[in-house]
């Protein structure tokens, strides 16, 4: 590692990291720290916006749109009904949170969690360079998904068919139809 | 040096290990499941982050399974915290303590 600063700096790949990953980081961090529900949910927008630049910065430009749209689009919306429908409580309340007994063995074994998993990844892909910004052709992707993840896929359609199904029955008032 | 498939894989580490953290810290029902999904993302985030540095594209199609599971959880999950809901007026998990022997 004898690369100067000046150096790294001329990379526009290195920029496009950097300023993705600074509000990706921010706003995981202010999604679990944030004492408003609300917020929290606005933060997690930004986070999975993010990664959603990232994905599309990896050239997995199809990934990248489905982020935007399942999560960002669909998610998201159903986050917000939730805490309508839960009439979670709004405005600044610290009771969403544990007490700090329980804070601080938690925030210490995912920072070691953390050091454990980032040493372990550094030691096995050190200086193995990508590039970045190389798109994949969605039409790749979709040549692999019907032809060898073709099984696969049909379960995952009755799989959200299931969800949709036990969604529906789990959320309905069981009063008044007669269950 | 330009920018290294290890980096993106940091960055998935730190924010699972964020959502992890916002797992164990809250105890709003709809946070923890907000903390799930910051999970889940970080994994995507090393599927394609991988995928692109063996020159595979079976990560992206990975990527692409676990949003569709990520989104059905999500819809069950909800509608669980509902009836759960509508049985305890509460979202907060530390009310739920029936199974407590």
């Amino acid at each position: 590692m004898t690369v100067s600063i000046a150096d790294w700096f001329k990379e526009t790949a290195n920029w496009v990291f950097i300023l993705l990953a600074i509000p990706t980081l921010l706003g995981a961090w202010r999604t679990v720290t944030s004492n408003n529900i609300v917020r929290s949910v606005l933060y997690l927008v930004v986070s999975l916006g993010g990664a959603a630049a990232m994905f599309l910065s990896l050239g997995a430009a199809f990934v990248g749109w489905t982020v935007v749209l399942v999560y960002i689009g669909a998610v998201i919306i159903l986050f917000l009904i939730g805490i309508m429908i839960t009439r979670a409580p709004l405005g600044m309340k610290a009771e969403l949170s544990h007490a700090s007994n329980v804070r601080m063995p938690a925030a210490l074994l995912s920072l070691s969690m953390f050091v454990l998993v980032a040493w372990g990844l550094i030691d096995a892909f050190s200086n193995t360079a990508i590039e970045p910004f190389e798109p994949t052709p969605t039409s790749d992707i979709a040549n692999l998904i019907f032809s060898r993840f073709v099984v696969p896929f049909e379960v995952v359609s009755i799989v959200l068919l299931a969800a949709l199904i036990g969604g529906i029955a789990l959320a309905r008032r069981d009063d008044g139809g007669g269950a | 040096m330009t920018v290294t498939v290890t980096w993106y894989l940091v960055l998935a580490a730190a924010l699972f290990s964020m959502g992890a953290a916002g797992v164990l810290i809250r105890r709003n029902a709809l946070i923890m499941f907000m903390s799930i999904e910051l999970m889940l993302n970080s994994v995507n985030l090393t599927f394609v982050a991988v995928s692109k540095h063996l020159g595979l594209i079976e990560g992206q199609v990975a990527a692409l399974f676990v949003m569709v599971i990520a989104a059905a959880e999500v819809t069950v999950g909800l509608a669980i915290i509902v009836a759960i809901f509508r049985f305890r007026s509460s979202a907060n998990v530390d009310e739920l303590s029936e199974l407590r022997g």
